[in-house]
């Protein structure tokens, strides 16, 4: 009995043992015509990643070399690094161009200036502000896919009920405040019945409202730069939405508001008539707001007049990861998605602009988003730019948000909320900026690949 | 030791050998790797570089660490005891020998089946300051409050208000009690009933009979569920993390200690100063619960002592 039963107990750990390295192994997947599988993974879900799928299989039926397995990935900046550190990343992997700096200093990404320039691709292609989201340490590092800008979006309805001309965005944050006073209104119980603007709605960009007040939040070299007068300057006009409008009746108002991806949006249901929000609009309006919902895409408002057109653009970046097993041929794909037919026909089906210099009339023509000429036209503007390129961007981010919203709440002023954020970050900035230049020379120096 | 001994040894060891194996692998290994890297600047794709003490020092520097121990701290102390009190008076009342007590046992340990996840999503609606169930309930209580007593006062904006995000999410944590439930029905079901008949003899009323006879005879329990919540509630990760859409809740009010950890480790790819941080939170949870044994050792009886 008791032989019997520690032979089995003897098989389980084996068997699990067994079984895990048969797991372990089942990353490779040879195909039987013999082409090199090429996996590429990105944050894509729905209609966007059909986009991106069917020039997948443009590309797989247009040669017999190569094949790519394209895969939906969440939290893919996240998943990249695990895959990285345990040494069996995708051959090519869709990130936001806010990654590429942490990506870059780690030596996660393999440089692309070779590969890039044997095909034929050079930096004059591409809208100088979005080249400059896929360089870094003046390497490149990725190329785009689909590429956005920001802009101000308003509710013409909302303007024409506040007696305004619905044609007429403001130009200056000044103009726009003075909109928001005309449309902002209560409802009997105090509750804020519709709302001109908001700077936390929807609040993505919250850290980066510097740029319209004509400055920076880092002074895009060595240095954070969070108690800035551009800075302070645009806290201060946080502040003074809770001293016009009062701290509990907008925490209410927010609260009153749904997701972003629902009829809920106070967007979409005529509760907010300007927010700062990009091309992905057009899809959600179409889907989540009322069919009469009448609105209008403008750069958004800065404090001069004269630097009308600051934006933030971003792009979707394809990177081949360092250890990728196939870099050459997962270049030879980048390269054929590069051709102005292919990202054309992609960025059309995402609904966004091509990031190329030469686009074709057709191109606007066909596009499904009828306002899609003034998004690109912010991304040309000389006052666009991309996120501030800090390794740590998450975190900072964070302590952004945090000042803003201490700010909103009435807890700290201006002056204090920007102090704190610049002792926190100043010093880890330091902190990786002198640890980065130990070891510089030698990870950009490293070109192992390929 | 006999040959018998030697082969009974063998087949036991065997027999937990898949718990031996995940406990060396899953357990041991990890925490030796974290103790290492807490001493290295630690970026997870680049080798880890020695950096002495450095990343322990920061931490005592870094007012967001401070914050989430507090945050947790918080937490903790008022959602352990708060839960063990709901739990205790549940598994009691659902002790009473009454018609359809195991339709209620069972609908009181449901929550408790609930996915984190689901939990999150849920509470945060539930939760909702405007259109939530919570200040639907609560609505006319504070409204014929104010008119009886001409006061001002609103339901909260639980989770967007940094005041009572923490309450809001200690609320949501009573919901996962029927763990504690099960567990303490079964210790209410082992108290002798001679016990009960001789307090009955003495004249006992029911108050009288449960402190001085059901909660000493259970205080093993009490003690284990204890235990189990603090470590537990200095863990506190997904409802939160779900509540907040991955941030850290207004005013920074949600941000705790496993939060923080999750944060450097993942997103600022900072895992040897995570790692640091996470040995300092077992150390943490380590002291307190030796703590709370030796505290209540003197209370706690065992019938076999």
């Amino acid at each position: 009995m008791s032989k019997r039963f520690s032979a089995i107990s003897f098989r389980v750990p084996v068997i699990l043992v067994a079984l895990l390295v048969l797991l372990s192994g089942c990353g490779e997947n040879p195909r039987e015509d013999g082409r090199v599988v090429i996996q590429y993974w990105d944050k894509w879900t729905g209609s966007e990643h059909q986009a991106m799928q069917d020039l997948v299989d443009d590309f797989n039926a247009s040669q017999n070399e190569i094949y790519v397995e394209f895969l939906s990935i969440s939290f893919i900046s996240r998943k990249l690094m695990l895959a990285a550190a345990g040494g069996n990343p995708p051959d090519l992997a869709g990130l936001w161009s806010m990654n590429v700096p942490i990506f870059a200093a780690n030596g996660a990404l393999t440089q692309l200036d070779d590969l890039a320039a044997s095909h034929d691709i050079h930096e004059s292609d591409y809208l100088p502000a979005i080249w400059s989201e896929l360089t870094e340490f003046d390497r490149l590092w990725g190329l785009p896919s689909t590429p956005g800008a920001t802009g101000l979006h308003w509710n013409k309805d909302l303007f024409r009920e506040a007696g305004l001309d619905p044609e007429k965005p403001p130009r200056t944050i000044a103009e726009l405040e003075a909109f928001n006073e005309h449309i902002t209104r209560f409802d009997d119980d105090g509750d804020i019945e519709v709302l001109g603007h908001l700077p936390q709605e929807p609040g993505w960009w919250l850290p980066n409202w510097a740029y319209w007040f004509g400055g920076d939040v880092w002074n895009r070299k060595d240095a954070i730069t969070v108690e800035s007068d551009a800075s302070i300057a645009a806290l201060e006009w946080m502040a003074s939405y809770p001293e016009r409008f009062g701290a509990d009746e907008l925490l209410r108002f927010r609260q009153a508001s749904g997701n972003f991806a629902s009829a809920e949006n106070p967007f979409f249901n005529g509760r907010i008539a300007m927010v700062h929000q990009g091309p992905w609009m057009h899809n959600f309006i179409e889907k989540f707001a009322p069919k009469s919902f009448d609105w209008g895409v403008a750069p958004f408002p800065s404090t001069d007049p004269d630097r009308y057109g600051v934006a933030i653009v971003e792009t979707d970046v394809i990177v081949i990861p360092r250890g990728a097993k196939h870099p050459q041929e997962a270049f030879k794909f980048l390269s054929w998605l590069q051709r102005p037919e292919n990202l054309e026909k992609l960025c059309a089906k995402q609904l966004k602009f091509s990031p190329l210099v030469e686009t074709s009339e057709s191109f606007y023509e066909n596009h499904p988003n009828p306002k899609i000429k003034i998004y690109r036209e912010l991304a040309e503007s000389p006052y666009a730019s991309g996120r501030s390129r800090l390794t740590n961007i998450m975190d900072f981010n964070r302590d952004m948000v945090n000042a803003f919203d201490q700010v909103a709440l009435q807890n700290l002023t201006p002056e204090e909320a920007a102090a704190a954020v610049q002792r926190r970050q100043g010093k880890l900035f330091d902190q990786s900026y002198r640890r980065w230049l130990k070891v510089r020379d030698a990870r950009l120096e490293d070109k192992t690949q390929p | 030791m006999t040959r018998q001994e030697r082969q009974r040894l063998r087949t036991g060891l065997m027999f937990i050998s898949p718990w031996i194996v995940g406990f060396l692998v899953l357990n041991l290994y990890p925490f030796l790797s974290s103790a290492y890297l807490s001493f290295h600047d630690y970026a997870v794709l680049s080798k880890p570089v020695f950096i002495g003490t450095e990343n322990y020092s920061d931490m005592l520097a870094d007012e967001l660490f401070w914050k989430s121990i507090w945050n947790t701290i918080y937490f903790a102390a008022i959602s352990i005891p708060l839960n063990l009190i709901i739990a205790l008076f549940l598994a009691i009342l659902l002790n009473f020998d009454l018609p359809g007590k195991k339709i209620f046992r069972t609908i009181y340990f449901l929550p408790s089946l609930v996915p984190l996840v689901c939990l999150g999503v849920l509470w945060r609606w539930l939760l909702n300051g405007q259109l939530g169930l919570v200040n639907t309930v609560l609505r006319p209580i504070t409204d014929t409050a104010n008119a009886l007593f001409g006061s001002d006062v609103a339901p909260p904006n639980w989770l967007v208000d940094p005041e009572f995000a923490k309450l809001g999410l200690i609320f949501a944590s009573a919901w996962g009690v029927g763990n504690a439930v099960v567990i303490f029905l079964a210790g209410l079901q082992d108290v002798p009933r001679t016990l009960y008949e001789a307090a009955d003899l003495d004249g006992c009323n029911f108050w009288q009979k449960t402190w001085h006879v059901t909660l000493p005879i259970i205080s093993p329990v009490i003690y284990f569920n204890g235990i189990m919540s603090l470590i537990m509630s200095f863990q506190v990760f997904a409802v939160p993390y779900v509540m907040t859409d991955g941030q850290e809740g207004p005013g920074r009010s949600l941000l705790f200690t496993a939060t923080y950890i999750f944060f450097n480790a993942f997103e600022n790819w900072r895992m040897g100063y995570a790692c640091a941080i996470g040995l300092i939170l077992f150390l943490i949870i380590l002291a307190l619960t030796l703590l709370a044994t030796k505290v209540s050792e003197r209370h706690i009886y065992y019938a076999g002592k």
